[in-house]
């Protein structure tokens, strides 16, 4: 979108004024971001610039509260776990769902990524309601799976969207050259889907990295997460901790980002050959 | 006929069943897991909405006698005498905290009522019926009072549409009819429409934002627009929570954008930038807008930019271009992202609840309230279903007009 030579002075004013815009809304975008980095470091326990000095006390202050660590680590437990059952079950669920056409798959499909529709605030209040009952709140279990149930539906849709460019020529030449069903899935569908698999369940990943609704619903102090210890944080007093908690947050979003990128660089690369 | 001596017709028949059987297969156990984990106990919470379980476990013996009566002056002297027998029963079966809360939504004091009531006339269940009223009357004054009495009839069916008509500042009177809650009472539906105003605005908001950038990155060779669209990924992939907290430092009344303003000399005392609607739409147009700029984008991205030209070229001026040639064909993006932006906007928790003061709390806090604060799991359900019902009417709209398996992540 380059000025053309022959533009107008409106032309020119237009064009400047347009970029003027788009430069403010991506600073709107970035700024918060950028700006909450540099305050971890701050000496002094106040938000504002120019900071007085540089520390690293806050990151200190979460390395050896044992309650920040515990939520570290509660997060960490909770989101593998949750991880590992949205992949493998939604990953044999795209399958499924790819596989053949039935009646009523709309109706699957939508029970499959319901968790992703429903306001969330609906989902904590009837898992807490049913949960309760049965003894599964303040549990880590309890977590573990109503955060496996909201990070299925990204698993099933980013399998689905591997799986519709995904050549079923080559299951059947497996087949056809003698591989048992299994090891032609494990050979040959399972390598090909991988990039979905993996991208799937950094989704379902970050799902319960950040999920806080659920988590205020169900856990006790005991099993406080990384997100819900901030909230009580941040209700109570706004402690400067937070924004250590926020940048150390931030870089592992960008981490996560990265890989995402890196998956879909590598999905391109191999339609393209095969194109 | 194949080798084996089996028509090839029956053969790729039982083929093809053989393909539905294991498709069915491999989605059971994750469709079973979601019926258990998921729809299961949001089914359950939404049935609270309907129902009142209170008044028949309680009282099993009086609420069929409560039911009979028409709901006028007293009840017969033996419903006042059973209802008296299973109060100081239940009290000693400490299960009348259920009938008492209930009594509570329609009587304010009721509760304590019920309960005084319930410790003393245990020493009055000897009295023959028709004495109870009076007895009651000795214990407290208020029972003289018919209005005491009349709610306990509304208050019996087992199935009930008391909380959905709470839910929109509605109840039933003595004779059945649908009638508004007194003025005090009335909260729900200014709440319902302050949701979806805020939706709107939010929607609006990120819908005037989105189109610039979105159009500027369709637009710009690759190399550039990629850079850009980092901007645009990283706060999508940031923590939500992150993000809030964010505008917490930002916008307080010592925070950055104050102290710039001051320094700038734009106001010359620190502005109410957050607890108000102001932070709440700065915060949550903030984590929506790359929900509504990457569908436009995506679409923007397949519109071929010689249309453009060409309108030009035939004398169409730039805006005129733009209106009737290339954002009709934008559409579908803005269609999706309008309508993504909303339905995220609907259900919103946690940004209003940290950005917002109590004005500007959305149906998701009362729905959270009700259970963890009031205990009152009916009227939290009954607004359950009322912000279900709105989400759903825009997803089957997203469906219709984008479909669900378009839906694109990252």
């Amino acid at each position: 979108m380059a000025l053309p030579a022959y533009a107008g002075p409106w032309d020119r004013i237009w064009y400047y004024l347009f970029r003027l815009i788009c430069v403010a809304i991506f600073f709107f975008l970035i700024a918060p971001i950028i700006v909450i980095m540099p305050l971890s470091f701050n000496a002094e326990p106040y938000f504002t610039y120019p900071m007085p000095g540089f520390s690293i006390r806050w990151y200190e202050d979460f390395f050896t509260n044992p309650q920040w660590l515990l939520g570290l680590k509660n997060s960490v437990i909770i989101g593998f776990f949750a991880t590992l059952i949205a992949s493998v079950l939604g990953t044999l669920a795209a399958l499924g769902m790819n596989r053949a056409v039935f009646p009523g798959k709309t109706v699957i499909l939508a029970v499959l990524i319901s968790p992703m529709v429903v306001p969330i605030v609906i989902t904590a209040v009837g898992m807490f309601y049913f949960y309760a009952k049965i003894g599964l709140t303040g549990t880590l279990a309890g977590l573990i799976l109503a955060h496996a149930a909201l990070g299925v539906p990204f698993v099933v849709i980013t399998v689905s969207a591997t799986l519709v460019g995904f050549d079923q020529n080559l299951v059947r030449a497996g087949a056809s050259l003698g591989g048992s069903p299994v090891s032609v899935f494990f050979k040959i569908t399972f390598p090909l889907i991988l990039p979905g698999i993996v991208s799937g369940a950094l989704f379902a990943f970050i799902t319960s990295w950040d999920e806080l609704v659920v988590a205020i619903m169900l856990a006790t102090t005991e099993e406080h997460t990384l997100p819900r210890r901030m909230w009580s944080g941040i209700r109570e007093l706004l402690s400067p901790t937070i924004t250590a908690v926020a940048t150390m947050l931030i870089l592992i979003s960008i981490l996560l980002m990265v890989c995402m990128e890196m998956l879909r660089r590598r999905t391109e690369r191999l339609r393209g050959i095969r194109n | 006929m194949t080798a084996d001596g089996v028509p090839l017709k029956i053969k790729l028949r039982r083929a093809e069943r053989m393909r539905k059987v294991w498709a069915l297969a491999l989605i059971a156990p994750l469709f079973v897991f979601l019926l258990i984990t998921f729809i299961y106990p949001i089914a359950e919470l939404l049935t609270l909405s309907v129902q009142e379980p209170a008044f028949v476990e309680t009282l099993p013996e009086t609420t069929p006698m409560l039911e009979e009566w028409d709901g006028r002056g007293y009840p017969p002297d033996e419903t006042i005498a059973s209802f008296a027998r299973e109060i100081a029963q239940a009290r000693e079966d400490r299960t009348l905290g259920a009938v008492a809360r209930r009594m509570n939504y329609d009587i304010s004091g009721y509760r304590s009522l019920i309960m005084k009531t319930s410790k003393k006339i245990a020493e009055s269940l000897s009295l023959p019926d028709d004495q109870m009223l009076d007895a009651f009357i000795d214990i407290d004054r208020r029972w003289e009072d018919t209005a005491y009495w009349a709610p306990l009839k509304t208050a019996t069916p087992p199935l009930t549409d008391y909380y959905l008509l709470w839910a929109v500042d509605h109840t039933r009177d003595v004779d059945g009819n649908i009638v508004s809650v007194d003025d005090n009472r009335k909260i729900y539906l200014e709440v319902l429409w302050r949701t979806v105003e805020i939706s709107i605005f939010v929607t609006l908001i990120c819908f005037f934002l989105g189109l610039p950038i979105s159009y500027l990155l369709a637009t710009l060779p690759t190399s550039k627009s990629n850079l850009l669209l980092i901007l645009l990924l990283l706060p999508f992939w940031t923590s939500l929570l992150v993000r809030t907290t964010a505008w917490l430092v930002l916008l307080q009344s010592e925070g950055l954008v104050n102290d710039f303003g001051l320094w700038v000399g734009l106001w010359s005392e620190p502005l109410e930038l957050i607890r108000n609607r102001l932070g709440v739409y700065i915060a949550m147009v903030h984590i929506l807008l790359p929900f509504m700029a990457l569908p436009m984008f995506s679409v923007m991205k397949g519109i071929n930019p010689w249309h453009m030209r060409a309108a030009l070229s035939l004398g169409a001026t730039p805006l005129a271009a733009f209106m009737k040639v290339y954002l009709p064909q934008c559409l579908p993006g803005i269609g999706a992202g309008c309508l993504l932006v909303f339905i995220l906007s609907l259900g919103y928790y946690i940004t209003p609840a940290l950005v917002g003061g109590p004005d500007d709390q959305m149906l998701s806090y009362f729905i959270v309230s009700n259970t963890n604060q009031t205990l009152n799991w009916g009227l939290a359900a009954a607004l359950s279903v009322i912000l279900l019902a709105m989400t759903l009417v825009m997803f089957l709209m997203y469906n219709k007009l984008v479909g669900v398996d378009k839906l694109k992540l990252g």
